[in-house]
């Protein structure tokens, strides 16, 4: 019962303190996640133009895609908490002043997402049929053209539960951001536990954070969830010329 | 009759070692309607392929309208649009109904405004007969039907040239003959038509001119009349021999 007390006690006290770390988890996560896309979708994008035949543009083509290699395995394979601490300080020590912290986090969350998703949109442009490509090629599309219309709008289906996947990472993964003084969840709780040592506030503080933390992701997840049913389409399609259906009228000869 | 549109001259295309194209020439006249035959492998698709630059030649020239496409003043995205091509996979845009399947191109390329694309589109899919279909998506449709959409889709580019890769080769026999009537009626009324089909009914009652290809030549090339009654070609009478 005493624990209880407690817990009531930090949620009536200190409520603002949660309630405005949640809102910078989730400001920071989203961003991250729609930035590190737009990133992945860039790469993806330029990784994929066809081989020139002008030699001076196939090696600037080359050194392009060695620098994106580069960036995804610099930031695949180093831990997000290093990143933050060594993109911050270098700041600081370059420029003699600090990042602001929300923009820092929000920064350093979206290349670290962006090169994940570099690597889950190649999957998904891969898993697009050659002759997607080829179609919109012989339309007369330019590359740009077949990427925006054609593919990006299947890749998108098919690599949502990939990044609704990313998201959720990205809700929990700021928590690392506390290192440089970033006030999301975790730091808040840090916060609020300031000079209490007694295990029951502890413990409290964290479970309550916890929870919070869950409580996004699961409502993430089914949001997603429903956006990609709805990506999915309709299975039914009326037919034109249909006597059940006005609208389906069809409308070929009008105006002969 | 005799203006020529698309000129393969001396067209070469190896992939790495293996040559599949060796000089091939061809001129094909506005409104001729030229069927490809020939067994696998001979380089027919490859052919029609290099023609929409879907592969680039290792060597020759094309000429369209007498100018090379190589020349500064063509451009490869226009040129593509003039030179429409119909798959054997149908390759319809899976994120688009049937209707957006013919509407888009025309406005992202030809920057027709939609109304007009839409028109224009319908247009072309009552000449396929498919107007029920407009509203339904390329997965919801049966080969035939996606390959007439996709004829429709090649048609509302205004195309010069309409090049076929084997257009029923993916089809079940019943669906063949529906997309086979399209075509017909489309060389009745004037297109430039390059096939390349294993229909010789098809080649014999439909083309101006049939061209036998093998290994990566053009072997023999005349009148379905004359190839197919008179191959002057020991290959080609074989060839002939096996297939009908």
């Amino acid at each position: 019962m005493e624990f209880f007390k407690n817990i009531f006690n930090i949620l009536g006290k200190y409520h603002s303190y949660l309630l405005e770390g949640l809102g910078y988890t989730m400001l920071i996560a989203l961003i991250g996640t729609v930035a590190g896309l737009f990133i992945g979708l860039i790469t993806g994008v330029i990784r994929t133009i066809p081989q020139s035949k002008n030699k001076a543009v196939r090696v600037i083509q080359r050194i392009g895609n060695i620098l994106i290699n580069v960036y995804v395995e610099v930031f695949r394979g180093t831990p997000m908490m290093v990143q933050a601490m060594v993109i911050y300080w270098g700041f600081a020590l370059l420029t003699d002043s600090t990042l602001s912290l929300i923009p820092a986090g929000i920064f350093i969350v979206s290349i670290n997402t962006g090169a994940y998703m570099t690597e889950i949109v190649r999957g998904g442009i891969i898993s697009i049929d050659k002759g997607q490509f080829e179609a919109a090629y012989s339309c007369g599309m330019n590359h740009f053209q077949a990427m925006c219309h054609v593919i990006i709008p299947q890749l998108m289906k098919n690599i949502l539960p990939s990044v609704s996947n990313e998201f959720v990472i990205n809700i929990k993964d700021t928590s690392v951001l506390n290192v440089i003084g970033v006030m999301e969840l975790y730091y808040q709780a840090t916060i609020i536990l300031g000079t209490r040592w007694d295990l029951n506030s502890i413990f409290g503080v964290y479970l309550i954070i916890c929870i919070m933390y869950l409580t996004m992701t699961f409502t993430v997840t089914r949001l997603l969830r429903l956006l990609e049913k709805k990506l999915t389409g309709s299975k039914n399609y009326t037919i034109c010329g249909s006597q059940s259906d006005p609208n389906a009228e069809i409308r070929v000869k009008e105006g002969q | 009759m005799s203006e020529a549109v698309i000129t393969l001259d001396h067209l070469e295309k190896s992939f790495g070692t293996n040559a599949v194209l060796k000089d091939i020439n061809l001129t094909v006249n506005r409104g001729e309607v030229i069927s490809v035959i020939g067994s696998s492998g001979s380089g027919k698709s490859t052919m029609l392929r290099c023609i929409n630059l879907l592969e680039s030649p290792t060597g020759g020239d094309i000429l369209y309208e007498g100018v090379s496409i190589r020349d500064k003043s063509v451009k490869l995205t226009e040129y593509r649009s003039k030179v429409a091509m119909v798959f054997q996979q149908f390759n319809l845009f899976n994120n688009m109904t049937a209707l957006d399947n013919c509407v888009k191109p025309q406005m992202i390329v030809l920057k027709r405004t939609k109304e007009e694309a839409t028109r224009i589109a319908l247009e072309y899919i009552e000449k396929v007969g498919m107007s029920a279909y407009v509203n339904a998506r390329p997965s919801q449709l049966s080969g035939g039907q996606k390959q007439r959409i996709a004829i429709a889709r090649a048609l509302s580019m205004n195309p010069d040239v309409i090049l076929f890769d084997e257009p029923t080769s993916a089809l079940d026999p019943e669906m063949v003959g529906e997309v086979l009537d399209v075509m017909q009626s489309l060389a009745k009324s004037g297109y430039t038509m390059i096939v390349v089909t294993h229909e010789m009914g098809f080649a014999r009652e439909v083309s101006d001119r049939v061209i036998f290809m093998d290994g990566g030549y053009i072997v023999e090339e005349g009148t379905p009349e004359e190839i197919f009654k008179n191959a002057t070609q020991e290959r080609t009478r074989k060839f002939l021999s096996k297939v009908l």
